[in-house]
């Protein structure tokens, strides 16, 4: 009797299990289930593009507001032409878990679903971890937002449409000692993320080439008291505090930060580019600034259309967290699209080995402004935009547009 | 230095220390309750503690502050005497080792369904008005809820050992944990017992939460991982199965990790911890309050 209610239970988790891996799948990839519906009904080949972002762990929310723009372009432009033959596109979503772990398997999904061109990752680590899964398979990829000079750095398959991290952390060493005045910054960065200690190093080295001092110091995975932090910056006459970190940390800080009336300036990097920092700081006395790739109403016909789009679409506005904003990381996930649209119609084929060929020729003006390779596969960027969070309204002022 | 400038320095550490220590310490008493009883380590007490959190970020959603608190409190309770029915009484007579792995179980089977439902997303958690107010005691500016934590945790504590020491349950609670067989041939209900300690384990554990997420906003599916282990850490400091140990243990812990943060040594707060960990184990096994046990024979 004991025997049978056991194997009754075990089967009973096993079915559970599979359920549950069903319907996931149908809430992480809505447009996957649309596009297949399409297929069917418009009778064209279907070209894939992967789509290599995170959709859970510390980086989920960026990651879902970059596959918003993706999900729009689509919704915009769901055909190419391809060597005079039309194909639908469909966009093939994998979660890598924001996790460097997780993200090869990911990526090898991807491979084996045969996708022509993958774009992503949200997180420049886990980007770094997937990279070689790509190689092997001759896939070419196009990083959207990973910053880190390492991504595309001794390899010719990885691209990317935005600017870098030591453009990033000079432009905004920069900002810090001539606009802030800043002499003395404080650096909070989390411990064994590439990203975060990428840009810190930058900023460093920018900052004391200008004049100015650093107090650097690390948190570990998971930390969430960050009071003793900014009381240390505080002690040690810090004018600003830099935390290039990610929006989970981000949110803690703000909040920290601005309960503990440390009232330092918080500048920070493209992550933070968020609707989750908006709400923290709305109400409260924080002065937040971030560097970033697009600023809302930079062109009027994209943000009216995605804006319409998110609103129409309940799945959507959850992705981006509850409301209408439109995040950079959005803006460049739909440009990254008609990158990968633009390179597909110039190498007049599906097959990878060909789009790879022809990406470092593509040239495309999209929101975000005119993307072209160099040699290493970068984008050639000169700009960025400063941002700064508006407590009163929860939108984001535009400031300057800042070069090195 | 200057006395006054040398304590407006320096106090945030401490009343950061001190409060996350309250707060370790009623997660902390949740271990060393169930251990005391079912010489069990209860590893899914952290994510019941994370659940709570969930649960006042999704009722307060719709529901007015003060009624959503009462709600966590209750379901928190719930959830946790629903664990140990579901997952550690079937085990009862297995050996130790099948509840632990159990536990665990249970433990990640909570995160997933969490990760599940949040998209694994942090949630931002509510403003609890009165004591999310920011306040400024001797200069240093903090939330209320920082002075609040320490308070509380000692007047429950009071309360909790007035009642193992008083009430007829209290008696029995003592019994079970000095000899778990004989106090049952003396008339003791097991079952009415253990569940009891569950009831004041995740009800602690929902206090703890409300004060932990009140001062740092956002709740993970992990969220409840770090908290718990420290607090187990403390439980084992302490002496595992003393509940004074363990509230001694939370305080000393969270004060030292905030003290060693402010020195500059940021990096190894944690490591800290867990060195602390294996220097107990190693020097006293027992802990400070522990108990020697005597094997008869």
């Amino acid at each position: 009797m004991k025997k049978l209610l056991a194997l009754l239970l075990a089967a009973l988790l096993v079915f559970s299990l599979v359920a549950c891996g069903g319907s996931g799948d149908a809430t992480t990839d809505p447009s996957a289930s649309g596009e297949s519906s399409s297929d069917s009904a418009t009778g064209n080949d279907v070209v894939k593009i992967g789509v290599f972002e995170p959709q859970s762990g510390d980086n989920g929310a960026g990651g879902k507001q970059e596959i918003l723009g993706m999900q729009y372009a689509n919704h915009v432009a769901p055909t190419v032409e391809i060597g005079g033959k039309t194909y639908d596109v469909k966009l093939e979503i994998v979660d890598n878990e924001s996790s460097t772990d997780k993200a090869p398997t990911a990526a090898q999904t991807l491979v084996s679903a045969g996708v022509s061109v993958a774009l992503g990752s949200y997180g420049s680590s886990v980007a770094i971890a997937g990279s070689p899964v790509f190689q092997s398979a001759g896939i070419p990829a196009i990083g959207v937002t990973c910053t880190n000079p390492q991504v595309t750095e001794g390899n010719s398959h990885y691209f990317r449409i935005c600017f870098l991290d030591p453009f990033q952390g000079t432009v905004l060493a920069n900002y810090a000692f001539k606009e802030l005045k800043a002499k003395k910054a404080y650096i909070l960065a989390q411990l064994g993320n590439d990203y975060d200690q990428g840009l810190a190093n930058y900023f460093t080295k920018a900052f004391e080439a200008l004049g100015g001092t650093v107090v650097k110091e690390d948190f570990p995975e998971g930390n969430s008291d960050f009071t003793s932090y900014l009381t240390n910056a505080k002690n040690q006459n810090c004018e600003v505090i830099f935390s290039p970190t990610s929006i989970s940390y981000a949110q803690l800080i703000v909040e920290q930060s601005t309960s503990q009336g440390t009232g330092l300036p918080l500048l920070a990097s493209d992550t933070w580019d968020s609707n989750v920092i908006l709400k923290a700081a709305k109400g409260t006395d924080a002065k937040i600034y971030v560097t970033t790739f697009y600023q809302e109403g930079g062109n009027k016909e994209f943000d009216d259309g995605i804006k319409a789009w998110i609103n129409g679409d309940s799945q959507a506005k959850t992705n981006n967290g509850g409301d209408d904003t439109v995040a950079a990381v959005t803006a460049m996930g739909y440009d990254a699209y008609f990158v990968a649209l633009e390179a597909l119609k110039k190498a007049g084929s599906t097959a990878p080995a060909d789009v790879m060929k022809a990406l470092p020729s593509v040239s495309y003006t999209g929101v975000s402004g005119k993307i072209e390779f160099n040699e290493t596969g970068d984008a050639k960027r000169d700009t960025a935009f400063v941002k700064n969070a508006n407590t009163e309204t929860g939108a984001w002022d535009f400031v300057a547009e800042q070069g090195v | 230095m200057n006395f006054a400038a040398f304590i407006q320095k320096n106090l945030p550490y401490i009343l950061a220390g001190i409060s996350v220590g309250g707060q370790y310490a009623l997660i902390a008493i949740g271990y060393t309750m169930v251990y005391g009883i079912l010489r069990l380590i209860n590893f899914a007490h952290g994510d019941i503690f994370m659940v709570a959190g969930l649960v006042m970020v999704y009722t307060s959603a719709s529901l007015p502050i003060y009624v959503a608190m009462p709600i966590v409190l209750v379901s928190t309770v719930i959830l946790g005497v629903l664990i140990e029915k579901l997952a550690y009484k079937p085990l009862r007579t297995a050996p130790r080792m099948s509840v632990m792995i159990s536990a665990i179980g249970v433990s990640y089977l909570i995160q997933n369904l969490a990760l599940y439902i949040t998209g694994g997303l942090p949630q931002t958690y509510p403003k609890i008005p009165y004591i999310s107010d920011t306040i400024s005691v001797f200069g240093a500016a903090t939330k209320r809820v920082t002075v609040i934590t320490p308070i509380l945790t000692l007047v429950l504590i009071v309360v909790l050992v007035l009642l193992i020491k008083y009430t007829k349950i209290g008696i029995a609670m003592r019994a079970v944990s000095k000899d778990f067989e004989t106090s049952q041939l003396m008339g003791v209900k097991i079952n009415k017992v253990i569940s009891m300690t569950f009831v004041i384990g995740s009800f602690l554990a929902a206090v703890g939460s409300l004060l932990y997420f009140t001062n740092y906003t956002s709740v993970m599916p992990t969220s409840g991982a770090m908290p718990g282990l420290k607090a187990f850490v403390a439980a084992v400091f302490g002496g595992i199965g003393s509940i004074p140990g363990a509230v001694v243990g939370a305080f000393i812990i969270g004060i030292c990790e905030n003290i060693i943060k402010g020195a500059g040594l940021t990096t190894f707060s944690d490591a800290f911890t867990f060195a602390l960990l294996i220097v107990i184990l190693c020097v006293k096994p027992t802990g400070i309050f522990g108990e020697k046990n005597i094997d008869k024979v």
